[in-house]
């Protein structure tokens, strides 16, 4: 019968749309770590944040582990403070962990580089609402042309 | 006087076909109480008029477009050493502005027009006065199942093209110029947001879905009904459908990617 044929056309036509919807969603989106798993937060202090975003990826050694969720800054010193959201299977960072902005290639995009510091008896493991102390900021190209400037006027 | 008297005629008529465009909307979604057994055999018989036969030519364009998009993108990238942004480049390209707007442009020459010719000669023949004869409502009968249509078709097909063109841009970004591969994906499904960028490009081509189609059962209900006036309606259908897709999508991309 012809309407069966329609039929079948029909239902290969939506299948494919959704196919194609599903290719879309899981492999051109980010479908990893951004929030839709189980999460919990960190916050980091710095001095400056460079070109880092809402969304800029966290990363120990190369793998994502994370995103920062908001950045916001601290009303009394004035200090940009980054709230991290790191996935929940990564739970054993110790407080003695460090923070550094880095950049991915020459001219890439900023991300959170999170190295994880030593373990003894004294060191607490970061939870929820943890805060990591050791930070360095972003490399600001101004301000290292100007420091390169200055440090040449010294040695005249 | 005369120019005042065109004015003044141009304005009124205008404004009843917007009238008698309005009605015919109503009339199809909301006259009389839905009977979803009967009504849905018809539907699928027009999704596959409407979408299925339209399928070859949205995939081989998307494929094309997408392949074009890298090709041209990789010439201008190279010189700044930025060839890695190739995967974000032809992503977001296709899935905010080229995937909606062309799949509706395709859509209003390939579909579109042939709803006009098909409902315009329906009219011409006086098949419409027929089944109102017989008390089935023309609007519900053949109007409402190709609006459906029409609106479920297209952003299945829009996101058909984005995810071709997406394919077609790996082949000659990756395969042919040598882009790394990892880097094409990855920083590609760093900028790509699924709500913001695909969501978006789908509600986009939901929109566009409602215009075109409802422009094109209108003119074909609205046409003279004689070979010269079905012949002029199909190409109103085109022309006013291509133009209402690019005026709205400049109106669309504003809110949605504005600020």
């Amino acid at each position: 019968m012809t309407s069966r044929k329609f039929e079948i056309m029909v239902g290969f036509f939506v299948a494919l749309g959704i196919a194609a919807l599903i290719f879309l969603a899981l492999n051109v989106a980010s479908a990893g770590v951004t929030g839709s798993g189980q999460t919990y937060n960190l916050y980091a202090k710095f001095d400056n944040i460079g070109g880092l975003k809402v969304r800029s990826a966290v990363k120990v050694g190369g793998v994502v582990i994370g995103r920062v969720e908001e950045i916001t800054l601290d009303p009394v010193d004035y200090a940009p403070i980054a709230k991290l959201a790191i996935d929940s299977r990564y739970n054993n960072f110790p407080d003695t962990s460090s923070l550094s902005i880095l950049t991915s290639g020459l001219l890439g995009e900023q991300y959170l580089g999170l190295e994880p510091g030593f373990i003894d008896e004294t060191v607490e493991i970061l939870g929820e609402g943890g805060f990591i102390e050791d930070t360095k900021s972003a490399l600001v190209l101004e301000e290292l042309i100007g420091q390169f400037l200055f440090s040449q006027g010294n040695h005249d | 006087m005369d120019w005042l008297q065109n004015l003044g005629k141009g304005t009124l008529s205008s404004f009843a076909a917007i009238g008698r465009a309005t009605y015919l909307l109503f009339g199809a979604l909301f006259g009389g109480k839905p009977n979803f057994k009967k009504a849905f055999p018809l539907l699928i018989k027009q999704i596959h008029v409407v979408g299925v036969q339209s399928l070859v030519l949205i995939l081989v364009s998307g494929l094309f477009i997408g392949m074009v998009l890298a090709l041209q993108g990789y010439t201008v990238l190279i010189d700044y050493g930025a060839e890695d942004s190739l995967g974000p480049m032809v992503s977001l390209a296709l899935l905010r502005e080229l995937g909606p707007v062309v799949t509706a442009l395709l859509f209003a020459g390939r579909a579109g027009s042939a709803l006009t010719a098909e409902i315009g000669l329906m009219k011409a023949t006086e098949q419409l006065t027929s089944l109102e004869m017989m008390a089935v409502d023309p609007l519900r009968r053949i109007v409402a199942p190709r609006f459906w249509a029409g609106v479920i078709s297209m952003p299945l097909l829009a996101i058909m093209f984005s995810s071709v063109g997406i394919l077609g841009g790996h082949i000659v970004g990756v395969e042919w110029l040598g882009v790394d591969q990892g880097s094409f994906w990855s920083i590609m499904q760093a900028s790509v947001d699924f709500t913001d960028d695909i969501l978006n490009g789908v509600i986009k081509s939901i929109v566009f879905a409602f215009v075109v189609t409802w422009i094109a059962l209108f003119r074909g209900y609205d046409a003279v009904p004689t070979s010269e006036g079905i012949s002029q309606a199909t190409t109103q259908t085109v022309v006013q459908a291509s133009l209402a897709v690019l005026g709205l999508d400049f109106v669309l991309t504003a809110l949605m990617f504005g600020n």
